[in-house]
Formats: C-alpha cells, sequence, structure tokens
C-alpha cells in the first residue's frame, strides 16, 4: 500500500469512527449512569435510521428536509429512549445486577419486528446529502465530500458532550453518578430524572448516530445487531463510562480496520494471508489484547472499591429434602415419557434438557461463582464441534467422541479463563465474549477442519441409540447427572469458596482462598460441562454449524438462567424450559413471534424481578432465614 | 526474634505518599496499637501486611521469612490473619458458614468437590463463636447482622486460621463501650495465651491505652512516635499532630 | 391478561388443527423467515400461489394439497428440531424450503437419516448435491457455481486482464469467487487476479474496501455482494468512481430482491444474473405474474418464482409418484420435468439438481429505477457440470 493509499485509509477510518462514536458515547453514558447494560441501543440506532429516511422523503430531499429529518429522527429516538426508560427500566433498578440487561434484549425483539411490521423487509436506501453528495480529489482519488464532514463532525459532537458534562450542572450531576452513584445520592441528586435525562440522551446519540448514517447505507433489519456489537465493543475498549476513551476506541477499531482493507491480502513467508478476512473478527481481537493488557479500557479508571458493605447477594439454601424428592420424581416424570409419546415430544424435551445442562453450567459461574459469562457458547460449541470432529475426522466411535468432547469445552475455557479471571464486572463479561467471537471466527474460517459457515454434517449418535427414545434416554441420564454433579459440587467446600469469593474477593484472599486460581477451576469446570452439552446436542440434531457458538446462543443462554432467577439453583432449568418451549410454540403460532417472545420476557421481568424460581421461592418458601 | 519485622515500608498513590519509610516490630503474645488520624496510612499499611497490596519500597519479615510478593491467599497461609475496617464477610452465608469457610481453607479442603460443606468443621465453628459470643446467631445470615457483631464474626473467622499474627482495622467499630472493652480483652488474653502477635487500629483511646502492650504513631504516612502507651500519650509531637487535633475537636463535639 | 389471551389462542389453534379431517397430502414447509424476510416473503407469496392453484384444480391424488409452514428459528440447530416436528407430529409427506446454505446442509442431512424426500427451494451451496448430496434432497435453484457459470462466458468476452474480487467472506462468496477464478483461468487464461476483498457479510466498511479495490487498478470487477452489503458498496463505489471505465460482474445484482433498493443509485452497465420480471414475455411467465399480481398486488421477485416452482415440483412429483412414499418420490423427482414460471425444469437424476435457469445481463436506469437490459434466459442445463462430472462430485 502506497504511503497516499494509507493516508485515505486513515481518512476512511475516520469518517467511519463517527456514527461508531455517537453510538457507542450513548451507550457508554447509560451504563455509566445507570449500570443498565443496554441491549437494545443498536435497535435504537436502527430506529434513528428508518426515521429519517423515512422523514426525508416525507420533507423532501433539500438541505433542510434532510437536516431537519435527521434531527427529528434523532429526537424521536430520544423521546422513545425515555419512554423505555419510565415504563420499563425504571422497574427494573431494583431488581439483582444484569435483569436490566433482560428487559433491553426484550426490547431488540420486539422493536426488531416493529420495525419489520412498519417498515417491511426490505432495506431502504436513502439519499446522498443534499450539498454533500459528491467527492472532492485527494491525492487523485475521489472521496466522498459527506465523509468529509463526518471526520469534522464527530470531534464536534466529542466537544459538546465535553462541554455539556463539564460546564452544565446536569453534567456534573451525570459525572458524578457516573464516578459514585452512593454520593450522587447523597448530594440530594434526583435519580429518577437524572436516568430518565441520561437514557434519553443516549438513546438520542444512538438515534442520531444512525440517522446521521443514512447516505452512507441502507436502513436495515440486521443493523440492530451488528451496530450493538461493535458499540459494546468501543464503550469497553474505550473504558466504561469514559466518553473520550469511545471516541479514541471507536478511531482505533476503525482505523486498524481500514489499514486491513487496504492491506488486502499480504504474503507472510510465502503464505497468502488476507487481512481482508480479518476484518471478521478484528474488533474483538483488539478488545481482548486493550483488556488483556489494560483490564479498564485505554481510559477508563479502576473501579473505586467499594465503601460500604458490597453489594449483597441473596443466600442459596440448601435444597430441602421435599425439593430434593420432588426433583427426583420430575426424573422420573421425564423417565416415563417415552412410554406415553413419541416422536416430537422427545426431540423437544431432548432440547430442553440439552439447554438446561448448558444453562446450568452458565449458572454455575455466573450465579454464584460471580463471573458474568458473555461469551459461554464457546465452550457449548467446543463440545459440539469436539464431538463432531472426533467422529467425523478421527474416526473415533460416537461414545468415545461424547466422551472426549467436553473436554474441548474444558480446554477452551482453561485458556480463555485464565485471562478472564483477571478482570471483573462488565469487562470479564465482554472478555469472554470477545473470546466467544474469536472462537467462532476460527471455526468460521477454517474451512478445512471445520466446514466453515457451513459446518459439519453426517453427526450422528452409534447404531444402539439412534432411536428418538434410546438418544432420549441418553440425553435424560447424562443431563440430570451433569446437572446433579454442577448441584453438588455448588454445595462442596470448592462451591462454598466460589461462592465466598464472590461475595467478597478481599475476605476470601484473607483466609487463604487463591481466588484466581478458584474462579479459573470453577470456569474450566463450567466450561467442561457446557462442552457435554454441545456434544449432545450435537449429535442429537446430526449437524453443527459455527451458530453453535456465536453470540446469539451466549445471549440464549443468559436469557435463561436470568428468565429462571440468577440466584436461585433450578432456575436455569425452568428458564431454559421456558424459553427453549415459547420459542418453539410461538414461532409455530404467530407471525411477529420475536414480538411476542420480547412481550412475555418483558411482562415476567416486570412480574418477577428475581426470575421466575426466585419469585416461587419468595413465595412458597421461607426456609433458610430464621431471622 | 520479633514476629513480624517491617522495615522502611514506602507506597504512594499518584501524589500522595501514603506510607513513607515506616519501620517497627511486633513481638508474639503482644498487642500493638496502630494509631493515627484518618489518612494516615494504618489501611495502607494493613493492606501491604497481608498482601493486598504491594510496596513500592521496604520488606516485611514473618519470623525472618520475607513475605514480599506473595499473594494475599500465600499470606495468610503463612500464618497473618486479619480484620477489615469496613467488616468484609460473605453476605450470602450463614454466620457458622462465614466460619467453616475459613476452617475449610485452614483444613486445605477447599478442592473438595463432592463433600457437603454445611457439615464441615460445625462443632469447631460452633466453639470459634461461643468464644467470640456469636455463638447464639450462629444460623443468621450475615446480611441481616448489627455492625458489631459483624466484627465480632470478623474475628471468630479471623482466628479460625490459627494466626501467629492477628491483624485488626479498627476491631470494635460499631460497638457499645462496655462490649469494647469485653472484646479486646478477649483478644489481648488470646494474644498472650496463645503467642499470638496482635497489631490493631483503633479510634477509641481509652481501648488504645487500656489493652495495648505498645503504640506505635502514624502521621501523614510516616511514624512519629512509639512505645509504652503512657510515653505516647506525653509525647508533644503526638499530642500535636493527633490529640491535640482530632481528639480535642472531637472533645467540644461532644461536650 | 396477556396470559390468557395468549392460551386461549393457542388453544383455538390446537383445536383448529385437530378438527380437520379431509385426509389432505402433508407438506412441510420450513424457512428462515425472520432472517431474511426480504427474500423469503415473496418466497412464500409464491408458494401461497401455488398451492391455491394446486387444490383449485383438484389437488393431488383427489387430496387436497395442504402446506404446514414452519419458522425454522434461523439456526440449524432449531431447525432440525422443526424438521423433525414436520416429520413426527405432523406426519408430512415432503418437507421443502430453506434459504441459509449451513441450514439447508443440516435438513438435508436430517433428511435422509429420517428418509423423507426435502426440496431444497433456495441453498446455494453447491456441496448441497454434489459433494454432500444424499438420495433424499433435490434442489431447485442453481446453485453459486452454476450462476457464476452463467456470467463467465460474458466476462471472458471482455478479455480485461487484471481482475479484482469482493465477495462476503462465508461459503456462498468464497466458493463464488473460487469458481469465477477456475473458470475465467480456463477460458481465458492470461487473466489476473489482482485484489481480492472478503468483507464479513452484513459488515462491509465500503469506503475502505472501495479504495483498496481501487489502489489493484483492476480492468474489471468480480463481485458476489448482495443486500445491504451491496448497497453500499455501489453507493460508495459511485461516489468514488471505482466502477468508471471497469467492467463489473455481481453475481445476484439483478434480483428484484437487491436491485430495487438500489433505486437512483443502480450502477449501469454491469453484468449481473437476475429476473428482469416485468420484460419476460413467455406464456408461461406471463401467466404467472398475471395470477401473481391479482394475487397479492405487487410484483414478483426471484423468491416468488423460487417458492411457486419449489410446491409444484413437490405437487408433480407426488402426481407422477402416485403415491407419497419416499422412495417412490424420489423415483418420480429423478428425470421430473416442472413446468416453471421460467419454463420447463427438469430434475436431474444424477445429481437431483434441477435445470432452472436465470437471467444473464445488464443494469440500467429507468425512471431512477434499476432495470435489467441486453438480457437473454441461461438455461441451467446449459452451465451444469455434465453428468458424468457430477457423479464424480457426488461422494455417494
Amino acid at each position: 500500500m502506497s504511503a497516499s493509499a494509507a493516508f485515505l485509509q486513515l481518512l476512511n477510518g475516520l469518517a467511519s469512527a463517527n456514527s461508531l462514536f455517537l453510538v457507542a458515547a450513548g451507550l457508554s453514558l447509560i451504563f455509566g449512569v445507570t449500570r443498565t447494560i443496554n441491549f437494545a441501543h443498536g435497535s435504537l440506532y436502527m430506529l434513528g435510521m428508518y426515521c429519517a429516511v423515512t422523514l426525508i422523503a416525507r420533507l423532501g430531499g433539500g438541505a433542510l428536509g434532510f437536516w431537519a429529518s435527521v434531527l427529528l429522527a434523532a429526537a424521536f429516538v430520544g423521546v422513545a429512549g425515555a419512554a423505555i426508560e419510565i415504563l420499563v427500566l425504571r422497574r427494573t433498578y431494583a431488581a439483582p445486577d444484569l435483569m436490566q440487561l433482560l428487559a433491553t434484549f426484550a426490547l431488540v425483539l420486539i422493536i426488531g419486528d416493529f420495525a419489520l411490521w412498519a417498515w417491511g423487509p426490505e432495506d431502504i436506501l436513502g439519499p446522498r446529502a443534499p450539498g454533500l453528495a459528491g467527492a472532492v480529489t485527494i491525492l487523485g482519488r475521489e472521496f466522498p465530500q459527506y465523509d468529509l464532514f463526518l471526520i469534522a463532525f464527530g470531534p464536534l459532537v466529542l466537544l459538546a458532550l465535553w462541554l455539556l458534562l463539564t460546564r452544565t450542572r446536569w453534567g456534573t450531576l451525570v459525572r458524578a453518578a457516573t464516578e459514585d452513584r452512593e454520593m450522587a445520592g447523597a448530594l440530594g441528586v434526583n435519580h429518577k430524572w437524572l436516568f430518565t435525562g441520561v437514557f434519553a440522551l443516549g438513546a438520542f446519540l444512538a438515534g442520531f448516530g444512525g440517522a446521521i448514517e443514512i447516505p452512507r447505507e441502507p436502513a436495515s433489519l440486521s443493523v440492530a445487531l451488528s451496530v450493538i456489537a461493535d458499540a459494546f465493543v468501543v464503550v469497553v475498549v474505550g473504558g466504561l463510562g469514559s466518553i473520550p476513551g469511545a471516541f479514541l476506541a471507536a478511531l482505533l477499531i476503525s482505523e486498524i480496520k481500514a489499514l486491513c482493507i487496504g492491506f488486502g491480502q499480504v504474503t507472510v513467508f510465502g503464505t497468502v494471508f488476507s487481512l481482508s478476512k480479518l476484518t471478521l473478527v478484528i474488533e474483538f481481537l483488539v478488545m481482548a489484547v486493550v483488556l488483556v493488557l489494560r483490564p479498564w479500557g485505554l481510559l477508563g479508571r479502576a473501579a473505586a472499591p467499594a465503601r460500604g458493605p458490597a453489594v449483597l447477594e441473596p443466600r442459596l439454601p440448601v435444597p430441602s429434602r421435599r425439593a430434593l424428592y420432588a426433583l427426583a420424581a420430575l426424573v422420573a416424570a421425564l423417565a416415563l415419557v417415552p412410554t406415553l409419546s413419541t416422536g416430537y415430544t422427545l426431540v423437544l424435551l431432548t432440547d430442553i434438557l440439552v439447554f438446561a445442562l448448558f444453562a446450568v453450567s452458565l449458572h454455575f459461574i455466573a450465579g454464584p461463582g460471580g463471573l458474568h459469562s458473555f461469551g459461554h457458547a464457546a465452550y457449548f460449541g467446543l463440545g459440539a464441534y469436539g464431538a463432531g470432529l472426533l467422529l467425523l475426522k478421527a474416526h473415533a466411535p460416537m461414545e468415545l467422541a461424547l466422551l472426549l468432547a467436553p473436554f474441548c469445552g474444558a480446554l477452551g475455557a482453561l485458556l480463555f479463563g485464565w485471562f478472564c479471571v483477571r478482570l471483573s464486572g462488565v469487562y470479564l463479561a465482554m472478555l469472554t465474549l470477545a473470546f466467544a467471537q474469536i472462537a467462532w471466527s476460527i471455526v468460521f474460517q477454517w474451512d478445512a477442519l471445520t466446514g466453515g459457515s457451513n459446518g459439519l454434517i453426517g453427526v450422528w449418535p452409534a447404531r444402539w441409540l439412534s432411536s428418538q427414545s434410546a438418544y432420549y434416554y441418553l440425553t435424560l441420564a447424562t443431563c440430570s447427572a451433569g446437572i446433579a454433579l454442577l448441584w453438588r459440587i455448588l454445595y462442596s467446600p470448592f462451591g462454598y469458596a466460589l461462592r465466598a469469593a464472590r461475595d467478597s474477593a478481599l475476605r476470601a484472599a484473607a483466609i487463604g482462598i487463591d481466588v484466581r486460581a478458584l474462579q479459573w477451576a470453577a470456569f474450566t469446570l463450567a466450561g467442561w460441562f457446557a462442552g457435554l452439552g454441545g456434544a449432545l446436542f450435537a449429535f442429537a440434531k446430526g449437524s453443527i454449524s459455527p451458530e453453535t457458538l456465536a453470540v446469539p446462543r451466549s445471549v440464549d443462554g443468559l436469557v435463561m438462567v436470568l428468565l429462571g432467577g440468577l440466584h436461585t439453583l433450578t432456575g436455569p432449568i425452568w428458564g431454559a424450559a421456558l424459553f427453549t418451549w415459547l420459542e418453539d410454540t410461538l414461532a409455530r403460532t404467530v407471525n411477529y413471534w420475536h414480538a411476542v417472545i420480547g412481550a412475555v420476557i418483558l411482562a415476567l421481568v416486570l412480574a418477577f424481578p428475581q426470575g421466575v424460581a426466585g419469585f416461587a421461592r419468595q413465595r412458597f418458601a421461607r426456609r433458610g432465614d430464621d431471622a | 526474634m520479633s514476629l513480624l519485622t517491617v522495615r522502611n515500608l514506602s507506597k504512594a498513590y499518584g501524589a500522595v505518599q501514603a506510607l513513607a519509610d515506616v519501620s517497627f516490630t511486633l513481638a508474639a503474645g503482644e498487642s500493638l496499637a496502630m494509631i493515627g488520624p484518618n489518612g494516615a496510612g494504618k489501611s495502607t499499611c494493613f493492606n501491604i501486611l497481608n498482601g493486598q497490596v504491594e510496596p513500592d519500597a521496604g520488606a516485611v519479615e514473618l519470623e525472618g521469612r520475607s513475605l514480599a510478593g506473595l499473594r494475599a491467599h500465600r499470606i495468610w497461609r503463612l500464618g497473618v490473619g486479619r480484620t477489615f475496617q469496613i467488616a468484609a464477610t460473605f453476605g450470602s452465608m450463614t454466620v457458622r458458614e462465614n466460619v467453616q469457610m475459613a476452617l475449610l481453607s485452614h483444613h486445605r479442603r477447599l478442592g473438595s468437590l463432592f463433600s457437603a460443606a454445611s457439615r464441615a468443621y460445625r462443632e469447631e465453628a460452633d466453639d470459634l463463636l461461643a468464644q467470640v459470643g456469636m455463638r447464639e446467631q450462629a444460623r443468621r445470615p450475615c446480611a441481616v447482622l448489627a455492625y458489631g457483631d459483624l466484627k465480632r464474626v470478623e474475628l471468630a473467622v479471623a482466628l479460625a486460621g490459627r494466626p501467629r499474627v492477628l491483624l485488626m482495622d479498627e476491631p470494635t467499630a460499631g460497638m457499645a463501650p462496655a462490649e469494647r472493652s469485653e472484646l479486646m480483652q478477649l483478644v489481648t488474653g488470646m494474644a498472650r495465651k496463645s503467642n499470638i502477635g496482635v497489631l490493631f487500629t483503633e479510634h477509641d483511646m481509652d481501648v488504645v491505652f487500656r489493652h495495648a502492650d505498645r503504640v506505635i504513631v502514624l502521621a501523614g504516612g510516616a511514624l512519629i512516635a512509639q512505645g509504652l502507651p503512657q510515653d505516647v500519650r506525653m509525647n508533644p509531637r503526638v499530642r500535636e499532630v493527633y490529640l491535640g487535633g482530632d481528639l480535642l475537636a472531637e472533645a467540644r463535639a461532644n461536650a | 391478561m396477556k396470559f390468557r389471551q395468549l392460551t386461549a389462542a393457542l388453544a383455538l389453534a390446537a383445536l383448529a388443527l385437530g378438527s380437520a379431517h379431509a385426509q389432505p397430502i402433508k407438506v412441510g414447509e420450513l424457512n428462515s423467515y425472520k432472517v431474511f424476510p426480504a427474500f423469503l416473503e415473496p418466497y412464500k407469496k409464491g408458494w401461497q400461489l401455488a398451492l391455491e392453484e394446486i387444490n383449485r384444480s383438484g389437488g393431488v391424488l383427489g387430496r387436497k394439497l395442504e402446506v404446514v409452514s414452519r419458522d425454522d428459528g434461523g439456526d440449524p440447530g432449531s431447525a432440525v428440531r422443526v424438521a423433525e416436528e414436520l416429520i413426527a407430529r405432523d406426519h408430512v409427506a415432503v418437507l421443502m424450503g430453506e434459504f441459509a446454505s449451513n441450514i439447508g446442509l443440516a435438513v438435508s442431512d436430517l433428511a435422509a437419516r429420517r428418509k423423507i424426500v426435502f426440496v431444497a427451494a433456495e441453498p446455494l451451496t453447491d456441496k448441497l448435491v454434489w459433494q454432500d448430496g444424499n438420495a433424499y434432497t433435490f434442489r431447485l435453484r442453481p446453485s453459486t457455481y452454476t450462476q457464476v457459470a452463467m456470467l463467465v462466458p460474458e466476462a471472458a468476452k471482455l478479455h480485461k486482464k487484471r481482475w479484482a474480487l469482493v465477495y462476503p467472506n462465508y461459503e456462498y462468496g468464497q466458493s463464488a469467487a473460487e469458481s469465477f477464478k477456475k473458470l475465467l483461468k480456463k477460458a481465458q487464461p492470461d487473466v489476473e487476479f489482482v485484489a481480492e476483498q472478503a468483507p464479513p457479510l452484513g459488515k462491509i466498511d465500503a469506503g475502505s474496501v472501495v479504495q483498496a479495490l481501487a489502489e489493484a487498478k483492476p480492468d474489471a470487477i468480480f463481485s458476489a455482494l448482495f443486500a445491504t452489503d451491496l448497497q453500499k458498496f455501489v453507493r460508495a463505489g459511485n461516489l468514488r468512481g471505482l466502477f468508471k471505465g471497469r467492467a463489473v460482474f455481481d453475481l445476484l445484482g439483478g434480483e428484484p430482491e437487491y436491485l430495487d433498493p438500489l433505486g437512483d443509485e443502480t450502477p449501469v452497465g454491469w453484468w449481473v444474473t437476475g429476473y428482469p420480471w416485468n420484460q419476460i414475455r413467455t406464456p408461461e411467465h406471463e401467466k404467472f405474474l398475471k395470477a401473481y399480481e391479482k394475487r397479492w398486488h405487487d410484483y414478483p421477485r426471484v423468491g416468488s418464482v423460487v417458492g411457486y416452482s419449489a410446491l409444484h415440483t413437490v405437487a408433480d412429483a407426488i402426481r407422477k409418484a402416485g403415491s407419497t412414499d419416499s422412495a417412490r418420490l424420489i423415483a418420480a423427482l429423478e428425470g421430473l420435468e416442472v413446468q416453471t414460471p421460467f419454463g420447463p425444469i427438469v430434475y436431474r437424476a444424477v445429481d437431483h439438481q434441477s435445470t432452472m435457469g436465470a437471467y444473464v445481463g445488464q443494469l440500467a436506469k429507468k425512471d431512477g429505477k434499476g432495470v435489467m437490459v441486453n438480457w437473454h434466459f441461461a438455461d441451467g442445463a446449459d452451465y451444469l457440470p455434465s453428468p458424468a462430472e457430477a457423479r464424480l462430485l457426488r461422494k455417494q
């Protein structure tokens, strides 16, 4: 790449950074003040795009019409954000952490189906920006005027936000709340309206980021998910709550991408290596590197140590004898199902059992372990691929493949976990996500071994297990045993130590617990069981493809755990059953089934902020506390 | 040879010198009080001693063995237990489970995956709780305890590790005066009986002068005085930076 | 309240399903309707139209045809579950549908396992009928290879020496690029491939990609981009003058699904495969077009033709087999000729691929909208590998 070409690519990177910064700044502000991980931020961005493109069509394509449309679209999204905060999120702040995440996940589903209903399935390509529709010549190359405008615009937004946050009373409150919520409370800040205001501003920025992108890309339904992932990466790389950090990170990632594309194919030691293909995962590679080197992002600061006693996690009482009998009875009842019904019931139950094991393994580290993994599907997928590859490439018998596959999950967790347990909170969550994405991209790209995006087919169980009921029994036995084992461990000294480390890492270290080693071991253990689930899944389906370890599967796992109740024992299995069943039933009967699932989840979050099982526990059993 | 030797300890956070060249020793069976106004560097010193924070310079030795570079859990294994200024217990567990946790760690049973933790070392835990007067509350969740009671639990947890050195950051905060005396009597008695070296910080000067064998005084990160309680009390510099300031103001406010 | 209504609705639905007393022949249809709505909504309208036609003319074997249609959840795992449900609970005679290649392959493998015929409508991957082909799977649409092969003669005619390639980074794009390179090299041995860009699907950084391609100074460009990526690429390329004086080929750019959103931005002169629906004057297409517009008050897309032809394939196969038995259906499908809006097609016995073709032509702009000009119909039969080659490609 010549120097002038490189310069142009750097300009491209600057232009691309703009929208990314806007949407990430909003996300960062919202997280900083409300501690909400807003999954729906990409959906707000998408709404901004659709609103803008619709308004431009209405108001005419002149400069006035265009800019008025962009601003109106952003304002509309800001109002929608305020409404979301008041109607939904406000009711979830008292709930355990991550419950807001579940609520915003539901919003993603609802907003997505809303856009499909309102704007139809086809992409809508907006007009070019009036007055900036052409190109200028830079170093002998044509460069779009609008991109030049964007390059100037990003820093202006940064400046405006900086002035807002440092020169106004409201901004001071926002910063105070970001740095220290308790102190802000002590200063008499009215939380309610501060939160609403911040959420509206964040949504406005997301909508603005979307609207202003209209001259460069079409409004489409798929943009919501691709933007949210990038925005998270930017926020985390920049440092949570840091607006300049978000700016820097957006620049860094966009520039690295632009250069990768600019270099295209390079030859290293005689092998052609496509840097262009690296853009599939480059932002996650950047994030992983940054987090490993700087655990709080580029400009982020280590969280201030809690001054009061740490957030109190609810107890996890030993299940009563009656509860254990009930669970045993449930397994017995499940064992009887094949005598009553065959065919599809068994297929669905097999799926539910596998997901229950997956959810319980996630709960093991996320609930009692306090390690919120956003990339747990990586280990599920590694188990699945391990099983598939052992069977197809190593020609191992299926039984052996099933036995060995969980170790693939464990190995992945062992490797990734070593880095992850050095972090905490959202940073840890995002590092797990980054590793999962990296694993996904390797599987996705390694055509010769993993079959690339098409995956592997022909992963069927051994002959004696090939009937649906036989495989169902295998799944029931394996999953029940796996779940029982994980639960047993939760009440063993190891499990207690895990909870101890979550409750107070300082205290745990001060009674001789090697917190990192412990969490690392737990991570690996959870990876093993997730891998077991993945292997069972692979043989149940006969095929595996990269979706098995992609983000949506990780999110599904989280949703199951949260839906059931993060701080309950049996919650994850109810969550897995409920979610799988809902998806299966609704996809069959309802056209806009995403929206309906979203609505159901939202209703559950608002009605049972402790999760379904958490609610049941509160309602029906008060044992354990004799206070 | 003294039990714990601290030599020329220094630590800075950015421009703030939290500890500057602090040296002292602690003997077995001795109760040593560390006093000083807020921000004097007491907590930083404790955090270095138990391995939570790395010092910029200086050395800590336990019976001649250097503790440099060891992480908190390793230092605990060598026999240094501690309690925290803001009581740190495992909030999702009961009082007894907190102590059991420490006992499991002490007996190196943490790697056990399949035994039932709730049945391990119950009697031993209850004995320790009885010592600190918390036996009756063994089944209560820590989350609901009064602050003074949390401090007792912390003490029981610290004792579960059979420490040779016990670091106690404001052990009597949140207790009534009578309780304070009772608890400190227990601690100093235990120290003498089991030959434990106790280093504690304390704001209540009554407690300090009644129960400490020796006193060291920190101010602005530096050690400005040490010696027997009555000597320290008479030390003009100490009176100036410490007793003269805070305490007088406090006394006035109370009056 | 919400719950009660939902339960009531579900109960009603169950009742309705249960009370169907006639014995229709059931076709299990599954597709990723939520993930690819732009393509699949027209597709659904296509088979719905076909279903109405079939049943109006008396159904098949004297019975009505019923399509049990399901969203496959958008990933292979769920799709396999949905397929299992269609087989086990709904007792469908045939499976039909699918769009994404990975899901198509997963369902195809399941179909072979459960010994049920699967008429794959859309999945483009070559592997579906060749490397991973199985006895139970038949595919309607021309595959990636075939579509590329339709474009290559036009590309070779231009005698451009330096080519750049851009394609979405997954199996479809990779194999499109690979086939294009192989076929063009064969047709024009002196060709040089000077740049290759493989942006992630749906996430192209169009400005950077366009500039990187321009830096390589190619004489011509081959693109396998479609949907959002194509729109971004076209706009950035137009702005930056990438297409000026260069021949550009885009694999799917003429399909209304992807062409129509381009509107005013439509790049003139590009070679594409597609579907010039309002210019085809054959009687079979006129008939289809009239029926479709009357039924849906909308114009057909490629998806419509695919959906329509897929269900007619199923109906014709059952008629010919005289039964819904899988073995007899396979025998019937092998060599089956079906009338489609694109003319008659044949399912080749050797690889179970239909000879469906596509329209090859150039893009032009008319009233601010993209249209195809200079087009001709490329019959799939002329571009598929010969039966002997196909036999070699199939493992079994």
